[in-house]
């Protein structure tokens, strides 16, 4: 997926661009809304996340032209004033959701694939890999003729393992994935995820691998 | 707002004053009718009197050294034409009554042509003519006196009384009327003035441009001059705390991203727990700072709420909706039932927004992993947050909703205490009510946001 970044505060833009990078999507970054109009005209994109407070101008004035112009793609606006006051007002110009500095990555990522999948059709939504099909959108894994239904982490963990097939990943970068701060969970907590989804992958041609001492990948089952 | 007691009520004011006025003009005007016309009533009977006397002293004749009197008619009848008083007479030559009542009283001499004395018990007028008359060479000296009741003089005032009585009455009566509509029509300009404040939204704060007499020319500016004061104090308030708001959560947000991202890729479980209370710290801390300028923002409108009408149901959904992500990280299932398709309701969508963002953020952050969290919207209007947390205890539910109280097991999850607290504030700037109760189901609290039936 292609995103659109428009922040002016470079520190935070390169966590973010960091960040999604990790799920696999490729992000341009526009310091001001003169060059994030150059970058629309340029290329198609499949998000945006757009600042408020930018130094050539308010985020919501290209918002609404943005709207005017008749485009679809979706806006995640990152606001930092008060929640009270801009709420209404973002929905109402076209934001399709909204998330207030300081936010958390994972909180983040769940709220980009929420406005992606609500948005649909897009083709990253199904991906395969050793005749197991994770799709996204029905949140489901098809393995073997029959369908699991899965819940919200286990999506969210196989979307991570489809997304680099092959790739090591440890205990602790799984968490950082799945959990938000809030939450105080042991690294144990992983295991039993991993578990839950060995059985769901059983019968495809997939299946998750444990590598001692670093972590675990997918690997095409033999 | 406290009414305050109307003590000095302009148009009391002025209509006490008319009406006083047009009581004293009546009154004088009731004296001096009736004075008048009974000057006017008893100078006739005096002139009546008079020429009467005149009559007879001119009827007096001396005849062969005797002096005497032909009573002529005419002086009698018209004493009559008045009224039926009854008349008495006494002529005298010298000291000797020639005729008439010989106990009739001689005037005093102090008293003049006309007296007023008692007669045979009755007060009477009378006039005295004398006249000197020469008999026989000698000159005598003749005295003629003609007194009358004054019954018909006192009917005669008595009518002219009762009449001044009835038009003083009547002109008062007009009087206190015209003063009503001139009080009214005084008062008009400022009473429409006062409407087309009144009228107003809370937030209208435009300059009042109604067409005012010059007399409150001065006020009108006044109060222009306030509300554009007012209207840029509380413009400079939003926009601080906008700008407050912006300051402090930007360097936050830079802070927090970065620590998360290398948080991911560091892997010595050492730096990961330094780097997670860094973590900690900033949420707590961005957190307070937001709740706090939340708080101050929800002050400042709940001071001037807006009032406007729209849809509680579908404002609870969006709401929904966007804590949904924040619920799926956690596995927790926000299900919502209706048992209403729509509530319209009155008030401030913003501030009502923000009140069940707050209850639902709330519910979610103190919600286990894996749990389930009910939505239910029932006519009343309510809308109740049942979640499966650790719910509160008897002893928090009386001050959990004070300023940064939070419940006693509230454990290591970050917050500021000023969720409910928002929220109940919102609930009672609408006149409704915040309620928390534990779940009927066992674990987990319900918390209701109670708006109130119209």
């Amino acid at each position: 997926m292609r995103f659109l970044l428009v922040e002016d505060n470079m520190d935070l833009a390169q966590a973010v661009m960091d960040c999604l990078a990790l799920d696999g999507h490729a992000i341009d970054h526009a310091r001001d809304l003169a060059s994030a109009q150059d970058c629309i005209n340029a290329a198609p994109y499949d998000l945006i996340l757009l600042d408020i407070m930018l130094p050539d101008g308010d985020g919501r004035d290209f918002l609404a032209r943005h709207r005017r112009n008749a485009n679809s793609t979706p806006v995640i606006v990152l606001t930092a004033r008060s929640e009270v006051s801009d709420r209404v007002g973002l929905l109402d110009l076209g934001a399709d959701d909204y998330i207030t500095k300081p936010f958390d990555f994972t909180e983040l990522e769940a709220r980009c694939r929420a406005v992606l999948r609500r948005q649909g059709g897009v083709a990253d939504n199904v991906r395969s890999f050793g005749g197991a099909e994770l799709d996204s959108l029905a949140g489901a894994i098809r393995a073997g003729g029959e369908s699991h239904p899965l819940r919200n982490r286990e999506l969210r963990l196989l979307e991570v393992f489809f997304t680099s097939p092959g790739q090591i990943f440890s205990k602790s970068h799984l968490m950082d994935r799945l959990f938000s701060f809030s939450d105080d969970v042991s690294e144990n907590a992983i295991e039993v995820y991993i578990g839950r989804l060995r059985r769901k992958l059983e019968g495809s041609g997939a299946r998750i691998e444990t590598v001692r001492g670093l972590g675990y990948r997918l690997v095409e089952a033999t | 707002m406290k009414r305050r007691s109307y003590r000095t009520s302009i148009r009391r004011r002025l209509l006490l004053q008319l009406f006083t006025m047009a009581a004293l003009l009546s009154l004088a005007f009731f004296l001096v009718v009736r004075a008048v016309a009974e000057r006017a009533a008893a100078d006739t009977q005096d002139n009546i009197l008079l020429a009467s006397a005149t009559s007879i002293a001119d009827a007096i004749y001396s005849e062969q050294g005797a002096v005497a009197v032909d009573l002529p008619y005419s002086a009698l009848s018209m004493l009559g034409s008045i009224s039926e008083d009854r008349v008495f007479y006494r002529v005298l030559i010298g000291e000797e009554t020639l005729t008439g009542y010989d106990d009739l009283p001689l005037p005093s001499p102090a008293q003049g042509e006309f007296e007023t004395f008692m007669f045979r018990g009755e007060e009477v007028r009378s006039a005295t003519v004398t006249r000197t008359v020469s008999s026989g060479g000698s000159k005598e000296r003749a005295t003629v006196i003609v007194a009358q009741t004054r019954l018909g003089l006192a009917a005669i005032s008595q009518r002219i009384s009762g009449m001044a009585a009835v038009v003083g009455f009547g002109f008062l009566l007009v009087a206190t009327a015209l003063s009503l509509v001139a009080a009214q029509s005084a008062l008009a300009p400022l009473n429409r003035m006062t409407q087309s404040v009144a009228r107003r939204g809370p937030d209208d704060l435009r300059p009042v441009d109604t067409q005012t007499p010059s007399e409150l020319v001065p006020l009108v500016d006044a109060l222009n001059s306030f509300m554009a004061r007012l209207k840029a104090s509380l413009t400079q308030s939003e926009e601080f705390i906008a700008e407050a708001a912006h300051r402090v959560r930007t360097p936050l947000a830079t802070v927090r991203a970065q620590a998360q991202m290398t948080l991911r890729r560091s892997e010595k479980p050492e730096n990961k727990a330094s780097l997670r209370a860094m973590i900690r710290a900033v949420d707590e801390s961005s957190r307070s700072a937001g709740q706090l300028l939340d708080h101050a923002m929800v002050s400042l409108r709940t001071d001037q709420l807006q009032d406007e009408v729209f849809d509680l149901v579908e404002l609870t959904q969006d709401t929904v909706a966007h804590l949904r992500p924040t619920a799926d990280l956690k596995d927790i299932a926000i299900s919502v039932e209706l048992y209403v398709e729509t509530l319209p309701i009155r008030g401030d969508e913003i501030l009502m927004q923000n009140a069940l963002r707050n209850v639902l953020d709330n519910a979610i952050k103190y919600s286990p992993e894996d749990s389930d969290i009910t939505v239910r919207i029932t006519e009343e209007p309510r809308i109740s947050f049942v979640d499966q947390g650790r719910g509160f205890s008897a002893d928090d539910l009386g001050d959990i909703t004070k300023r940064f109280s939070r419940g006693a097991n509230v454990g290591d999850i970050v917050g500021s205490g000023l969720g409910l607290t928002i929220a109940d504030e919102v609930m009672r700037a609408h006149g409704g009510t915040l309620e928390i109760a534990p779940n009927e189901e066992g674990r987990g609290s319900c918390v209701s946001l109670v708006y109130p039936r119209d």
